[in-house]
């Protein structure tokens, strides 16, 4: 009991407490002042957004750090906390083909459409109701 | 074969060349554990709000957040979380110091700070979905809105429950300051469901 107490006070731990948790927290609180501040603005649609986003992440950021500790784990450990933040923008890529051709579809007209009357897929399928008698 | 052989015979020397083996986290491995479940955790929410931007972009005629959504509620959710994130780091300085008093004090005021969230989030849904007319079914807009703040919400509700057992266990002298990595990997979570409700007031809300 008494060896596992040492071992809490152990330079390892110490380290973390250096970390001055007030000052993190008037920070991040700055940061969400200024937050507001640039929503209430009428600025620029994409200034605004790229100001929010910036400041979004740079709290994030600072939360995984200084709260989470990442800053003072083994730097190997940056590679767990960073798998879905990669994975993510990867999947952000994926997501662009989709949205930047949206605009493509009046272009249509250009692929082959099949023309009612034309025989698609199983011919047998759609057969009109007249027909089915004879 | 040979190498692990050599590893056997040469105590010492073998403990030299296994340095890749050792934990990324050798003072708690719990942590370890717990940092592969939020990377997860992570990814469901990285792709859910990935999907949100996706058909948001997609879609010219998504309203403006503001007509909906005021943000004088969700501002002070965001302050709330921010404190109770320091709460919690203040119990886990308190446990490993071995000052059992300030442990319980802050963890006390953590589950607070969840329940007063999860409170003001109920508050602000029955809003919308009563004054506002939001409803999931309605469209895409409130359909991403509850799917997204509602899966933190459970998060959320989630960390109150984690945060009260530890709090039960150190109030009755379960949790002892040795065994403080507990609270560790419980402020690891309590700190995420923070750090994704930050992403998710400037994506849903201020965008």
């Amino acid at each position: 009991m008494t060896t596992q107490a040492a071992v809490s006070a152990s330079p390892v731990h110490a380290e973390h407490h250096e970390t001055n948790y007030i000052a993190v927290f008037i920070y991040l609180s700055i940061l969400t002042a200024v937050e507001l501040g640039v929503y209430a603005m009428s600025l620029p649609q994409i200034l605004r957004v790229g100001l929010l986003v910036a400041l979004a992440w740079a709290k994030a950021v600072i939360v995984a750090m200084y709260f989470m500790h990442l800053a003072m784990e083994k730097r190997a450990l940056w590679m767990i906390a960073m798998t879905p933040v990669v994975l993510v923008t990867f999947l952000c890529f994926m997501l662009l083909p989709d949205l930047t051709t949206r605009m493509w579809t009046h272009f249509d007209h250009k692929i082959k459409v099949p023309v009612s009357g034309e025989a698609v897929g199983p011919p047998a399928a759609q057969v009109p109701p007249g027909a089915s008698g004879s | 074969m040979s190498e692990a052989a050599a590893i056997e015979t040469h105590g010492h020397e073998a403990v030299q060349v296994d340095q890749l083996e050792t934990s990324l986290t050798p003072d708690n491995s719990g942590k370890l554990g717990m940092w592969v479940f939020l990377a997860g955790d992570a990814m469901t929410f990285g792709a859910a709000i990935a999907a949100y931007g996706a058909l948001r972009i997609g879609n010219p005629n998504w309203p403006s957040p503001a007509a909906y959504l005021g943000i004088t509620t969700t501002a002070v959710m965001t302050f709330i979380l921010i404190c109770s994130s320091v709460t919690m780091v203040e119990a886990l300085s308190g446990i490993q110091h071995g000052n059992m008093s300030k442990y319980k004090n802050f963890m006390a005021l953590t589950v607070l700070g969840g329940v007063l969230f999860l409170g003001m989030q109920a508050f602000e849904w029955h809003h919308l979905l009563g004054e506002k007319g939001m409803s999931i079914k309605r469209d895409l807009f409130d359909a991403t809105f509850f799917i997204l703040t509602g899966f933190h919400g459970c998060h959320v509700f989630g960390g109150v429950v984690y945060n009260s057992v530890l709090f039960i266990r150190g109030a009755t002298g379960k949790l002892t300051p040795a065994r403080s990595g507990l609270v560790e990997i419980a402020g690891l979570y309590w700190h995420f469901v923070d750090l994704v409700w930050i992403l998710i007031f400037t994506f849903i809300y201020l965008i």
